[in-house]
């Protein structure tokens, strides 16, 4: 599957979490990437007033062929890279069909409303069997746990680039991140580099 | 940001539509360039900004859009091309120097107004729609499709503004703006010419020319035969363009990003060979000639834009004019009820009106599926409010005040204003603004409220500002308050920084666009000098905030000012470690048991602060929490521990 072109056009990838985990950061890597190989790609973001605690995703729709609009139409996601459980399955309950591939960082945020009592956060493992259910393949990969023991949450960010590299869903070769990785993240880009390769090993084990 | 001073013409790069009409403005050799912040408009000025100083062009941060639209019409006056740019409440404000400026004509160099439009209201008070005002003050007016046109319409556009001797405009909107596609580079041209405002004579050459709109009857004249000119050049412009059968069912009339969800539309309708496409990127002057050979292709016609009927209007009253046999098509858009006149557009919405009028089915995925989505995860997706950030100033101020104003116990109230603060009308102020309308618009407010004694009225006013909207629309008000004796206080949430949008500098951070050191502007300097009682304080110091307040309030007698000064934690924590570590003491906590009633994760809601439903009791989420140690100081049981880190 690596690096073997496109298997469909438009593929339609969502990243999804919360403001301020790092959203725009990873679609811009992805995308840079991707350009640097030759596609066409289109990301739209909803940022601004989501900048933080509110949900976030990017679209990033990549083709061979056209510039395609920055929103993937309901029901038509390939690819859910969810850094938060409760976005992923509202990812997934908007955009996912039967064929869809989840790659799922499984820490939750709790948002205001449910630490304030107005909701309720789902049962970890309920919510889980519910992402299994609504995809073709998931992939679970405890990325700010591994972050905050190589010594900070923000690592999360390069062990999902990682993961979704390492998984082969996208027509990119780990070999092709490496000067991308290095702009996006300027400090530390040793100790990112790293989580970027552990992110590959996670996915791949 | 994207580097758009790459010199590498040809390459693609990814860029979100702001950078691409930066490089489309440096591309053209622009010299000068100013705006004030606003979503989503704001990487415009902050890309070139980044690479000003090595071009060797000028960009600022002006304290308004007006100012910021007035300093680029001087820099074109003097012959250097320059763009102002901001988001639609931008160019309200910015309306009257326009309204002259038409009349007036520019400079010899070209002059560009680049307003971006928040359908939906994303990031913004309001939801509006700026193209009916290039109409209303006769400007031509461009509207990208693309993020390639993005860079190629802002260069062009230039061209066109020197042709013809008038500022043009250029309208993006959210999805083009901070959208990110592709991009091919054009070639970067020398540095921009020597500046000099010349002394240049009339036709007669006996007068010499002088840059205003009088006599206006004649400028305006001289105004409709710029545009008509303008129109003449967008009936040939590459920049409309049609996609389609020759005789379709249903010719689709689009603009901006709506051009984009319409081919990726007619693409999931597999309708290609029924439904032509005409992308407009002319706005206005109409093309009218252009329009008409397009218009006998159906007896169908579908407008999809966002906001207003704009095209949809223009259209009409050209069809309007036609000769009474010309075909009468059908129109389909805002009026026919297809597509709303208010909201942002997208794939889906345009799918569904094509295929309501084609008569055509269209299923976005399996249905079983899709039933399984619907149930299995009711209920188990909770609301993700927005609010303040974990260690947010203004969380504090907001704590303040309300404490403030129920010890008062006179149902004193806050006026709101523009920007993350505007939070304070919910939960995460404690609902505590009751108003907000436009930049300073809560200070004008609290004006009005501050002289209404003589009718009875004395709740406590307290106009809430931020610092960079304290100088850009504030001052006024300020002075108007203390000379007319209005009774309110004047709130400066002062966090160093034009937060919401990307922590811009303005004139009291001693940064300038460039990076250049400056000398602050001090604001409580200007509002002593003004003759103001003014006060500062650190927000995190609630008791003594609270009690502040308190005193204010409570001694009234005209306008006041209290300055809550901590730096924002977004640059604080880029910049420093956390000051304390925060844990909650699990015996101290006595959870639900306690007469709090959660006051720490039901009502002070900084999202650091977790409810543990297994213990019963109240927890730090480490990974968000950032150290400020205020929530430490709320807990009536002093269960939350902040230790120095």
């Amino acid at each position: 599957m690596m690096n073997a072109g496109l298997r469909k056009d438009p593929l339609n990838l969502i990243i999804t979490g919360v403001g301020g985990q790092g959203n725009v950061t990873i679609s811009l890597v992805i995308g840079n990437a991707l350009v640097s190989e030759g596609y066409l790609v289109t990301i739209g973001e909803t940022y601004g007033a989501s900048q933080r605690g509110g949900p976030v995703m990017s679209h990033v729709r990549i083709s061979k062929e056209t510039q395609y609009s920055p929103f993937i139409p309901e029901g038509r996601a390939d690819i859910i890279l969810g850094m938060e459980p409760v976005e992923t399955l509202r990812m997934l309950r908007q955009f996912g069909n039967p064929d869809v591939l989840t790659i799922i960082n499984p820490r939750p945020i709790y948002s205001i409303d449910v630490t304030g009592g107005q909701a309720e956060y789902p049962d970890m493992d309920e919510l889980m069997e519910t992402v299994k259910q609504l995809s073709a393949k998931v992939w679970t990969i405890n990325a700010t746990e591994e972050a905050q023991r190589m010594g900070s949450p923000m690592f999360a960010n390069a062990i999902l680039i990682g993961a979704l590299v390492g998984s082969g869903v996208l027509p990119l070769d780990k070999r092709s991140l490496d000067p991308v990785l290095r702009e996006a993240f300027p400090k530390e880009v040793e100790a990112n580099m790293a989580a970027f390769h552990k992110g590959v090993e996670l996915v791949r084990q | 940001m994207a580097n758009i001073e790459i010199d590498a013409p040809s390459t693609s790069q990814l860029l979100i539509g702001n950078e691409a009409i930066a490089r489309g403005a440096l591309e053209a050799g622009i010299g000068f360039a100013a705006a004030y912040p606003g979503t989503p408009s704001s990487e415009i000025l902050g890309s070139l900004a980044q690479v000003a100083d090595k071009l060797g062009i000028y960009a600022e941060w002006s304290v308004n859009e007006k100012v910021a639209m007035e300093a680029a019409a001087g820099a074109s006056f003097a012959g250097i091309r320059a763009l102002a740019a901001m988001k639609q409440n931008g160019v309200n404000v910015v309306s009257d120097f326009l309204a002259n400026l038409v009349m007036s004509g520019i400079g010899e160099a070209g002059l560009v107004l680049i307003s971006c439009d928040d359908p939906s209201a994303i990031s913004s008070s309001n939801e509006q729609d700026t193209r009916p005002v290039a109409k209303w003050l006769g400007i031509p007016l461009v509207e990208p499709g693309s993020f390639q046109e993005a860079k190629d319409m802002t260069k062009w556009l230039f061209d066109l503004a020197e042709e013809i001797g008038t500022i043009c405009m250029l309208r993006s909107v959210t999805r083009i703006a901070h959208a990110r596609g592709n991009v091919r580079l054009g070639e970067l041209p020398k540095r921009p010419k020597k500046a000099r405002f010349d002394q240049v004579h009339d036709a007669r050459n006996v007068l010499p020319t002088r840059l205003m709109p009088i006599p206006s009857a004649l400028r305006h004249g001289l105004l409709h035969l710029k545009l008509g000119k303008a129109k003449e050049k967008f009936e040939s412009s590459p920049f409309n363009q049609y996609v389609g059968p020759d005789k379709a069912d249903l010719l689709v009339i689009t603009c901006g990003s709506c051009w984009l969800y319409s081919q990726d539309a007619v693409k999931a309708l597999e309708l290609e060979d029924k439904v032509g496409i005409l992308k407009l990127g002319t706005l206005w002057p109409l093309p009218e000639q252009l329009v008409e050979q397009h218009l006998d292709r159906s007896q169908k016609i579908l407008f999809v834009e966002e906001i207003d009927p704009f095209l949809e209007r223009s259209v009409m009253e050209l069809v309007a004019n036609l000769p009474a046999d010309s075909p009468r098509p059908v129109f389909y858009g805002k009026r026919s009820g297809h597509l709303n006149a208010y909201g942002e557009l997208n794939p889906d919405t345009v799918i569904k009106a094509i295929a309501s009028i084609m008569g055509v089915a269209y299923q976005p995925r399996d249905s079983e599926y899709g039933k399984k989505a619907e149930d299995s995860t009711k209920g188990h997706v909770p609301e993700r409010s927005i609010t303040f950030c974990a260690g947010c100033p203004h969380r504090a101020t907001f704590w303040a005040i309300k404490n403030a104003l129920k010890l008062d116990g006179r149902d004193g109230l806050v006026t709101g204003d523009i920007g993350c603060y505007s939070m304070a009308l919910g939960p995460a102020g404690f609902f505590q603004a009751r108003t907000m309308h436009c930049m300073g618009g809560g200070v004008g407010v609290a004006n009005g409220l501050g002289k209404l004694g003589q009718f009875g009225f004395d709740q406590p006013v307290l106009a809430v500002v931020g610092d960079s909207t304290f100088y850009h629309a504030a001052i006024p008000a300020l002075i108007n308050g203390i000379y007319n004796q209005s009774d309110f206080i004047l709130v400066i949430l002062d966090n160093n920084a034009t937060a919401m949008t990307g922590f811009q500098p303005h004139p009291g951070t001693g940064t300038t666009a460039m990076g250049k050191p400056a000398k602050v502007v001090s604001m409580e300097a200007l509002c002593r000098s003004l003759g103001a009682r003014v006060e500062v304080r650190d927000p995190f110091d609630l008791k003594g905030t609270t009690a502040m307040l308190l005193e204010m309030v409570a001694e009234g007698g005209g306008a006041k000012v209290a300055i809550m000064r901590r730096e924002c934690e977004l640059v604080r924590g880029r910049k420093e470690k956390p000051p304390y570590k925060v844990h909650v003491d699990p015996d101290k906590c006595i959870g639900d048991a306690c007469g709090c009633d959660r006051l720490c994760t039901r009502v002070f809601l900084c999202p650091g602060l977790i409810w543990d439903k297994k213990a019963g009791k109240a927890k730090i989420d480490e990974v968000i929490c950032t150290g400020c140690g205020v929530c430490a100081d709320i807990c009536p049981q002093g269960a939350i521990i902040k230790e120095a880190a």
